[in-house]
């Protein structure tokens, strides 16, 4: 075997990034749809509103925490298989 | 066969699973500590359950953690022991001084040593070991780190417009979640060593042929001893983690965890067996490097990767004598002489420990530059 398998650091680096800091961008997105309408602009600077009203906001909003949600459930899934070798 | 010394083998080596799971409470648990998006004792109490989920989701122990890095025909119940003493004996010590320091290391290098000290070096596979264990220990924190830059730098792009308050607020639930896949992959990766551990001692003693998996109550019992080890919350490293390296926003703790849980999911599905810890440490250090004006505290940084370098040397040279010392005396006198030591030890330890106590009241305090926050002035504290 060798020392160093670079092309599996690549994997783990490229996936890693995919999932790592993907993920949490697409959540950030879905917050920002979130806060998009007119609730968040009149509750003010020091307010913790997060959800603006609008309704395309709301719907893309919704959108993206869905592909996050999925994401962890196949990233749970991976772990089960991982465990279970036969049960591929 | 000896079953009085696999017993004690088996009861040492929950013990390790423990300490493990103590010391690793902060890896999934710190950020969501320090940011406030959990109270430490429901953070800790969530974290225990997914470990023990976690430790169930894993449920055929494809190869002991040993067993690819020694040869296993030399292994005896004994150098299992001292093996094991070894681990507990470092991370026991790490934990005191609130390193945040590889548990897997410390049972690598605790059998590692004993099995130079029965057999000698030529039954170490020191190249497997190199590229097995050095290098992706080398490796890991540093991608952790580029990804949870990465994913901070964007988390605060993204959301630039909200305000401060509503960020803190949206990217707390976020943590949450994030640092739940952590305890989850944490209980799979971590407890699946101890249950590898476990069952080369069953072999070793022909419990079980060569060829079997962990038996059930080997996973029920590791998964227990990890959950409660976590639950109990090793405080002083969680508060390294959380307060001491970098001062850490809700945001950044999200991409931290996101960042660890995505690394040692994909790294175990390739088949590298790494530190959680090291993941977890690059993770945050990678939140101070991706957010402009964050601050990261490189001296503490630098006190963890000395002692990163020392674990594997250190615990081998206490498994060793570990070993040596069992084997003076014979039998199973000479383990039991072991484990009484070591009892001794995690004694004192923990008597040290009690004199600058960190727990779920202090864990958060201001960083002073040392584990043990100051003891409050009685007119700051009224």
């Amino acid at each position: 075997m060798s020392w160093i398998n670079l092309g599996e650091v690549w994997k783990v680096v490229v996936f890693g990034l995919l999932a790592g800091a993907g993920l949490p961008a697409i959540f950030a997105l879905g917050l920002l749809s979130l806060s998009k309408g007119g609730r968040t602009q009149t509750a003010g600077a020091d307010s913790d509103v997060v959800v603006g009203g609008n309704p395309a906001g709301m719907v893309a909003a919704a959108f993206c925490f869905l592909v996050v949600l999925a994401a962890i459930a196949w990233g749970i899934y991976e772990v089960y298989k991982i465990g279970h070798p036969a049960a591929k | 066969m000896n079953d009085t010394l696999l017993v004690l083998v088996v009861i040492t080596a929950l013990c390790f699973d423990f300490t493990n799971g103590f010391h690793d409470t902060g890896n999934a648990m710190a950020t969501s500590i320090a940011t406030r998006a959990l109270s430490p004792r429901v953070a800790v109490a969530l974290s225990g359950v997914l470990n023990l989920v976690g430790a169930f989701l894993s449920l055929s122990v494809a190869a002991t953690i040993a067993s690819g890095l020694v040869d296993t025909k030399l292994v005896t119940l004994t150098v299992v022991a001292a093996g094991l003493a070894g681990g507990i004996t470092w991370n026991l010590l790490t934990w005191l001084f609130g390193i945040p320091s590889s548990s897997s290391h410390a049972l690598i290098g605790g059998v590692i040593g004993s099995t130079i000290a029965a057999a000698g070096g030529h039954a170490i596979q020191w190249k497997d070991l190199v590229a097995k264990v050095v290098i992706p220990a080398g490796l890991s924190p540093i991608i952790a780190a580029l990804v949870a830059a990465t994913g901070t730098y964007l988390l605060y792009r993204i959301s630039r417009s909200l305000t401060d308050r509503a960020r803190t607020h949206g990217f707390r639930i976020g943590q949450i979640g994030s640092a739940s896949m952590v305890s989850l992959a944490h209980g799979t990766n971590d407890a699946q060593k101890t249950m590898g551990v476990i069952t080369l001692a069953l072999i070793v003693n022909r419990t079980v042929p060569s060829t079997a998996s962990a038996p059930f109550w080997v996973i029920l019992s590791c998964g227990l001893a990890i959950s409660l080890g976590t639950y109990l919350g090793g405080w002083r490293v969680i508060r390294t983690l959380g307060k001491g390296l970098v001062e850490i926003e809700s945001p950044q703790g999200m991409a931290a965890e996101s960042a660890s849980a995505a690394v040692i999911l994909l790294s175990s599905s390739f088949g590298y067996s790494l530190s959680t810890t090291h993941v977890a440490t690059g993770s945050i250090i990678g939140t101070g490097l991706g957010k402009k004006g964050a601050e990261v505290r490189w001296n503490v940084a630098g006190r963890m990767a000395t002692a990163w370098l020392f674990t594997l040397p250190a615990a081998g040279v206490v498994g060793a004598g570990a070993y040596a010392l069992a084997h003076l005396i014979g039998g199973n006198a000479g383990v039991i002489v072991d484990l009484v030591l070591l009892l001794a030890v995690a004694a004192a330890i923990y008597l040290r420990s009690r004199a600058t106590k960190v727990d779920h009241n202090n864990v958060n305090d201001e960083w002073t530059g040392s584990v043990a926050p100051a003891e409050p002035e009685p007119a700051a504290a009224a």
